[in-house]
């Protein structure tokens, strides 16, 4: 019973990491940029959620939005300010410039709101189901299943519509896409807007279960490395599948081996997985 | 003989700092020199690889704390004086370049990048976790010098004089380097490295190489800093903020030029202690929104740094005259 439980969390956690990674692989499919601070508009996404809540005075069903508005004109902004202009510039500047974002955003998040850790109520979504032995909160469960429908979302926005295909063009040849009138700039645009309000979503929704703290972008731009790896770069059902284990993987090795490790457990599957197979294990070669 | 305008005032710059610290006679300045020309060796170090070899490393703490902690574990289990522990420092990061650095040349760009950022993670938690080198709490260095060799010294003239002479030594090596064979190979990995490979350069042994240099000497900065500051700790050691100082030191002055880090490390260490005396002790974040500003500027506007726009300068002026 301590399995399927162990499993039940692993799923509902994963699927909000397969939620922002999705906002990554998208960025990375579009156009071969990392985006180094990820981890880090999740941080600012949750602290809209906290910030919307205290002084604003709204629930999740009017913060999660504003969030993911939020993050989408943030990316937007990052594409349009900084990315841009060292896409094409040389790779030094393309890896720092979303570094030097990272740091901007984790340490003005730290000198504006302290390294306190904050949190949103508990009740906010409170109480737990239970069924049987198995008890699962209703904060996961609402996150879990509100991730993996947008993540789902996601993929079929990219598949199955018009818009989709101009992205799907734009990122298979660029200049090819302009000559058939598709203009590029909108199109990668509008993939960091969907990146950002992706890791807006999931940090309001890890905002109902987690704290709040400046630091926290950190391990959340490694989970989504590792997600995206596993998954292969660009591949947002990748992601999802990768998601979804890596959730289960940390409760499992949180379980067996002490809290404190699976952070060592992930990272060092990422390490192994980018030196054995960096294309992924669904990634082609 | 023509002399270029470059060296003239890099010798300049050489010859103020070996000076001005001992003019000024004052204790606060020469603290921060000796603290200066330290953030010169490792972005320097770091420079060798990053700038030089184009492989953008985020995770040199990894080199950085071993250093550390080598010279003060020496102390710590062994009694001996810390700075015996630099040699041993030295020994341990070239196992660490081929352990690291074989697996993760496959990768380029981006990739190399983040592999570098986990292995510092990783690092960092494992050392946290190891009650053998002192846990979360870390190190302490001698409480008071037994002999000279414990190089334990009120004023921080000694240490600016120990940390300039491993300054010139390491700049001699990349210098040497830049000038033969080894310099053509990784420039032209940097810029290209599918183009390098294709026209017969033996890739991965020469970031090898490169690496093995930028590690030995991070490493010794590492133990030099844990000799002048007695104290050690997985943050300090292997945080991500040691890595971070190095990069945009380097990106800052010039990423692939002989004197660009040094050039970021007199600009931004002062700036940095300057910011700390202001805002007390939540300085250090606010220096670290100035440091991802400075990297951004760089990156959006002159991707070569200060030493890209010095020449752009050089290049009217010539124009004009």
């Amino acid at each position: 019973m301590i399995l399927l439980q162990l499993v039940i969390d692993g799923l509902l956690l994963g699927a909000v990491y397969a939620l922002f990674s999705s906002g990554l692989t998208l960025i990375w499919g579009m156009m071969n940029v990392v985006n180094f601070a990820h981890g880090d508009f999740v941080m600012v996404a949750m602290y809209v959620a906290f910030f919307a809540f205290t002084l604003l005075k709204i629930g999740p069903v009017l913060f999660i939005p504003l969030a993911a508005v939020v993050l989408f004109c943030l990316g937007v902004a990052v594409y349009y300010g900084l990315v841009r202009h060292v896409m094409r510039g040389p790779m030094l500047a393309q890896i720092i410039s979303t570094f030097g974002l990272a740091l901007f955003l984790r340490y003005s998040a730290l000198w504006a709101f302290s390294a306190n850790f904050v949190s949103l109520p508990d009740n906010l979504v409170g109480g737990t189901f239970q069924f049987g032995e198995l008890r699962i909160s209703a904060a996961q469960l609402l996150a879990g299943i509100t991730a993996l429908a947008l993540t789902l979302g996601m993929h079929l926005l990219l598949t199955r519509t018009d818009l989709g295909s101009r992205m799907l063009a734009v990122s298979e040849d660029r200049t090819a896409a302009a000559l058939v009138g598709i203009r590029p700039d909108p199109m990668q645009a509008l993939a960091w807007g969907l990146g950002g309000a992706s890791a807006g979503v999931a940090g309001a929704l890890i905002a109902l279960f987690f704290y709040v703290s400046p630091e926290v972008g950190n391990s959340f731009t490694l989970l989504a490395f590792v997600t995206v790896c596993l998954g292969g770069f660009g591949s947002v059902p990748g992601a999802l599948l990768a998601g979804l284990a890596i959730g289960v993987i940390q409760s499992f090795s949180a379980y067996w081996l002490g809290p404190s490790t699976k952070d060592v457990v992930v990272f060092a599957l990422f390490v192994l997985l980018l030196w054995v197979r960096p294309q992924g294990l669904l990634g082609r070669a | 003989m023509r002399i270029a305008p470059g060296s003239l005032a890099a010798a300049a710059i050489l010859l103020l700092l070996a000076v001005a610290p001992v003019a000024t006679g004052n204790p606060f300045y020469q603290h921060i020199a000796a603290l200066v020309v330290l953030a010169a060796i490792s972005a320097s170090a770091w420079n060798v690889i990053g700038g030089y070899a184009g492989q953008v490393s985020f995770g040199h703490a990894v080199y950085f704390g071993t250093g550390a902690y080598a010279s003060l574990l020496t102390f710590d289990k062994l009694g001996l004086p810390p700075i015996a522990g630099a040699p041993l420092g030295v020994l341990a990061s070239f196992v660490l370049s081929v352990v690291i650095g074989l697996p993760s040349f496959r990768l380029r760009g981006h990739y190399f990048s983040m592999a570098t950022i986990a292995v510092a993670a990783l690092a960092q938690v494992l050392v946290t976790n190891w009650g053998f080198v002192g846990g979360a709490i870390g190190l302490m260095g001698p409480a008071s010098p037994r002999s000279i060799a414990d190089l334990l010294f009120r004023s921080a003239l000694p240490y600016y004089a120990i940390f300039l002479g491993v300054l010139a030594v390491l700049l001699a090596c990349t210098w040497l380097m830049q000038r033969g064979r080894t310099g053509f190979y990784l420039r032209a990995l940097g810029s290209g490295e599918q183009a390098a490979a294709s026209l017969g350069v033996p890739v991965r042994r020469y970031k090898l190489y490169a690496l093995l240099l930028s590690g030995a000497f991070t490493s010794l900065a590492g133990s030099l800093y844990a000799v002048f500051v007695g104290f050690i700790d997985p943050d300090s050691g292997f945080g991500i903020l040691i890595s971070v100082n190095m990069v945009v030191m380097s990106a800052l002055g010039g990423a692939g030029t002989l004197f660009g880090p040094l050039v970021g490390a007199i600009i931004l260490v002062p700036l940095e202690e300057i910011t700390n005396a202001w805002f007390g002790g939540s300085g250090t974040g606010t220096a670290y929104v100035a440091y991802g500003i400075v990297i951004m500027i760089i990156a959006r506007f002159a991707p070569g740094g200060l030493a890209q726009l010095w020449q752009l300068f050089a290049w009217r002026r010539r124009r004009a005259a």
